[in-house]
């Protein structure tokens, strides 16, 4: 059994932790158990059930640090895997950055566990599969698509008598259907921490219905557009902007939070006012540990508020070298939305194009955010407040940061994943002027 | 997500279930080759007496050696070791995959129970059942990447030092910071299946890399510009240079050995020059490329193409399909590209990252054409893709990033053929009258079905009149696949042919990473698209 509970995770760590003889040590468990089935040409292709369980240890002789981990739990195996770390930081060159360990905290429990997807099995994974299957057959198209669940757990102890213990669950689904001429495509995601939240059936038919509604695409010039983006487009272009909330980088002059002439952009007015992102480990839709790696308190807190940057990330370290407070990164992201739906948006729209997912986004140039993708998976002109017609799929060369400027409207929040990543995000659907197409692509 | 914006220390993908260990473990022999094949026994059988047709059982030890430096301290040093085996088995004409790291014979044989049970649920919502090409058993056999000196043997102090010289060197020179890395592999893997096949191999790659950043504090500008190394299929020999592995020119760059100290002094250069460099004037330019920037151009554009699982919708849903269809390869007369492009695939190349003696199920390696003259005429494929494209037998392009993953389709090395004339560098760039010549690999972006590309590089040298005149910045350029590569009008000969590779590169679902090279020599591309990727923000 790779996922221990609280008792049995804290006896573990105490025994480990009895063996040390650093100055300073830090042990800790982490434990897995994923489940996923892989299907393509509405047929199964792979699945896979996997479980892990591992012990690491982190020991300290002053600035030197050694860390050793093992999957065996003896008492004989213990000592030694703590010894090596030992051995390790012995040799290990001075770290200038390192800091102390925490003392003990209180940490609230956490609600991302939900023991109905610790209870999946491969026969119930199996069925929803051939539930999205059947969809797919039903519209004459191909479906490809991808089920995982995990349920996972993590717990530290350090010589200083912090403790911490969190157990989580998650779901992600990902299903693409194309028909057999390949002149359509469509997509759907999910992310969830409770199984009995997912609905194949449903998922599949948005990405049916997108498939045979993005046939016959019309080539259109491209240039800068009003868009409405929906929340799985904004969840992949935004996720490097909520990868680069951080001071030591901006600080340091290489980011798009560093200020000309030094410093960074904390307090300014970066984005459109109507832009509020967020963290709160007790987001019911999207929850999150209540504590880090390094044992600091996660609690809600904003990053930016009504267009400003109100917070960047400080590690210990930086927050030391700055004389602030250290403030962990987010553990999840949450971006504040209006009520619109992605149908009363498109109403409002005079002249625009319908993102329905983006592909493949790279930096261009970290300074500025730039970043290159393209559309796909249903992308639609939209005139005098009516979809006309698909359109051939483009590139964009675009800055999240200029394009959190440019926002008319926001739409009411989604759950969605990064399809990069396959990070859950709460994000809005939203309309922004002015996104920048720079080239065509024959792609479906 | 937790630990999310904590920093930018990348760490190298590791292999599943991997534990820190002493690096002196790293050095002890693994399982003994005798224990191994009675263990690989015990899984055949009991997947056989379960009731498959076929299995295949790999017995993994993979080590990674990972040393992660910037300015004037180490970040991260750490040794990993995982070890476990992986079964895979057709059952009532389906697949069936399990893997556990309790590698004794009652876990052996209960993980090869369950990949049979695996397998027979899924055979319930298959289609068709899995057709392999045939595989001769070639018995007892062995494989080894030629290294003259396992980069695991090398102390670490003196990879610290190297490291911490580099680093030295580039913030003497005047650069702000600089993140510098050695990363180093080891895959030992022993293949056993039903075939008979009992195959040891012995994989060594290693990657050095740095970069280096300047900053501009008035403007709040700042450039980079990262190590013109390559990852390689090598030992530590890759960083003893040699006279003979240099490639002079606009600056220095490296075939089979490299020297990470004069790399680091000339991106130091290069990267306070980008600050002061004139920005591109967007517009048609013919395009100069240099093979440490070419290689990633040909991988995005020509090798994940030519995958036949993209092909036939296998990863539609994941890493994309591909705009070769069957029909153009059959149609014999697809003209992917002008009549230099001839594009090799290739399992045995010494130094690359591709290369194996067998792949991950038990094919002997080799090489084939997949571009000959400008014409499509072949792909890639592994044993239950083979009869779709009419071959009586695998490509042998096979590979499971570790013992805990399935084994599917992954590209082998997949290169631009040298020119057959003799010409040099020098001599493409005097034709050229309004040109950029590009070295190094930067951003890169491509379509699902691999129409439409944009490439960013490191650095990017103006051509006027046969002339290179200077600097330029911000610039990208875009394409489309099959008229970029009819563009081509002169590629080098084999004098300036050089490897580069993708150390990580993603694919499948569960992700899995690959790592392959790609080697080209400098090729002239006309009248290609480029962007001015400079934007103001706040």
């Amino acid at each position: 059994m790779a996922i221990l509970s609280k008792e049995e995770a804290q006896a573990l760590l105490k025994k480990a932790l009895s063996y040390s003889k650093a100055e300073e040590c830090e042990v800790s468990l982490t434990g897995s158990e994923d489940g996923n089935i892989r299907y393509a040409r509405n047929a199964v292709s792979t699945a896979g059930d996997i479980s892990q369980l591992s012990l690491s240890v982190s020991s300290s002789f002053g600035k030197k640090t050694g860390n050793a981990s093992i999957d065996e739990f003896d008492d004989k195996s213990l000592e030694k895997v703590v010894r090596r770390s030992e051995e390790l930081a012995q040799l290990a060159p001075e770290n200038p950055e390192h800091m102390p360990l925490l003392g003990p905290q209180t940490f609230p429990e956490s609600i991302e566990f939900v023991q109905s997807t610790a209870d999946m099995t491969p026969d119930i994974r199996a069925e929803a599969v051939g539930k999205s299957i059947q969809v797919s057959k039903d519209a004459k198209l191909q479906a490809a698509g991808y089920l995982e669940d995990s349920v996972d757990f993590s717990a530290i102890l350090n010589s200083k008598g912090l403790f911490a213990y969190n157990k989580r669950t998650d779901v992600v689904f990902t299903i693409t259907t194309r028909n057999e001429e390949g002149t359509g495509s469509g997509y759907a995601a999910r992310g969830f921490n409770d199984i009995t939240k997912l609905d194949t059936y449903t998922a599949t038919k948005i990405a049916t219905t997108k498939a045979n509604g993005s046939i016959g695409a019309k080539a259109i010039e491209p240039g800068k557009y009003t868009v409405i983006l929906e929340p799985v487009a904004v969840a992949y272009m935004l996720e490097n902007l909520f990868f680069g909330l951080d001071a030591r980088n901006a600080d340091e002059g290489r980011s798009f939070m560093s200020k000309a002439g030094g410093g960074n952009r904390l307090g300014e007015q970066l984005m459109d006012p109507q832009v509020t992102i967020y963290s709160d480990p007790f987001n019911a839709e999207l929850p999150s540990s209540t504590w880090n790696r390094e044992g600091q308190l996660m609690e809600k807190r904003n990053w930016i508020e009504k267009g400003i940057v109100k917070n960047l990330s400080y590690s210990r370290y930086w927050a030391s070298q700055k004389n602030v407070a250290p403030v962990p990164g987010p553990g999840n992201i949450i971006m504040e939305g209006g009520t619109q739906s992605i149908e009363e948006m498109i109403k409002s729209t005079e002249k625009g194009i319908l993102v329905s997912r983006l592909w493949y986004i790279r930096m261009v140039d970290p300074q500025t955010l730039l970043l290159t993708g393209l559309t796909r998976d249903g992308t639609f002109y939209i005139e005098n407040g009516e979809i006309k017609f698909p359109v051939k799929n483009f590139r964009f060369n675009e800055s999240p940061v200029i394009m959190l400027n440019n926002v008319e409207t926001l739409g009411k929040p989604e759950r969605s994943i990064s399809v990069e990543s396959y990070r859950s995000y709460l994000v809005p659907p939203m309309k922004v002027r002015d996104f920048t197409f720079t080239s065509l692509s024959d792609a479906v | 997500m937790a630990g999310m914006g904590l920093g930018a220390l990348a760490l190298p993908k590791l292999p599943f279930g991997s534990r820190i260990i002493d690096p002196a473990e790293a050095l002890q022999g693994g399982m003994d080759v005798a224990t191994k094949k009675q263990l690989a026994d015990i899984a055949l059988n009991a997947a056989k007496s379960g009731g498959a047709s076929y299995a295949d059982v790999r017995i993994g030890r993979y080590l990674n050696q990972f040393v992660i430096t910037r300015e004037k301290r180490v970040q991260a040093i750490a040794n990993t070791e995982s070890f476990g085996v992986g079964i895979r088995v057709i059952a009532n004409g389906s697949w069936g995959f399990a893997a556990t790291n309790d590698v004794t014979p009652e876990g052996i044989a209960k993980t090869a129970a369950k990949a049979v049970a695996v397998a027979k649920a899924n055979a319930k919502i298959i289609t068709e059942p899995v057709q392999l090409a045939p595989q001769q058993g070639y018995g007892e056999v062995g494989w080894k990447t030629p290294i003259l000196k396992s980069a695991f043997e090398v102390p670490l102090a003196e990879k610290i030092d190297l490291l911490m010289q580099v680093n030295g060197a580039a913030l003497a020179g005047g650069a702000n910071f600089i993140n510098s890395a050695i990363l180093a592999v080891n895959e030992q893997k022993y293949f056993a299946s039903t075939d008979g096949s009992y195959i040891d191999q012995d994989i060594h790659r290693i990657y050095p890399n740095f970069n280096v950043t300047k900053i501009d504090k008035a403007s709040g500008k700042f450039q980079t510009r990262r190590s013109l190394s390559s990852p390689v299929g090598m030992g530590y020999e890759y960083l003893t240079p040699t006279p003979e592995s240099k490639v002079t020119g606009i600056v220095t760059r490296y075939k089979d050995r490299y020297d990470m100290l004069e790399d680091v002094k000339n991106a130091t250069a290069d990267v306070a020059q980008k600050i002061t460099a004139k920005s591109v004037e967007p517009g048609k330019y013919d395009l100069v490329l240099d093979p440490s920037h070419l290689w990633l151009t040909i991988h995005e554009s020509v090798a994940h193409p030519t995958e036949l699982d993209r092909v036939l919708g296998y990863e539609a849903n994941y890493a994309g399909t591909s705009f070769l269809s069957l029909d153009k390869w059959k149609s014999g007369n697809f003209h992917y590209g002008s009549k230099l492009m001839n594009i090799a695939a290739d399992k045995l190349q010494p130094g690359s990252l591709g290369a194996v003696g067998y792949d991950d199920e038990g094919v002997k390696c080799g090489s084939w054409d997949l571009v000959k003259e400008g014409v499509l005429v072949n792909y890639q494929a592994i044993r239950d893709q083979a009869h779709i494209i009419g071959l009586k037998h695998s490509q042998g392009c096979c590979y499971a990033q570790s013992w805990s993953d399935v084994q599917f389709q992954r590209m082998p090395n997949v290169s631009l053929r040298p020119g057959k004339d003799k010409l040099s560098v020098d001599d493409i760039i005097k034709n050229v009258q309004k040109g950029i010549y590009i070295i190094g690999d930067g951003s890169f972006s491509i379509d699902q079905q691999r129409y439409n590309f944009q490439f960013g590089g490191q650095t990017f040298y103006e051509i006027k009149d046969g002339q290179i005149v200077g600097m330029l910045k911000d610039v990208a350029y875009q394409a489309i696949n099959q008229e970029f590569w009819n563009s081509l009008v002169a590629v080098a000969d084999e004098r300036d042919y050089r490897l580069g590779g993708a150390f990580n590169d993603g694919k499948g679902q569960p992700a899995q990473s690959n790592a392959v090279s790609h080697g080209s020599a400098t090729s002239r591309f006309n009248g290609v698209n480029v962007i001015n990727t400079a934007r103001k923000i706040g």
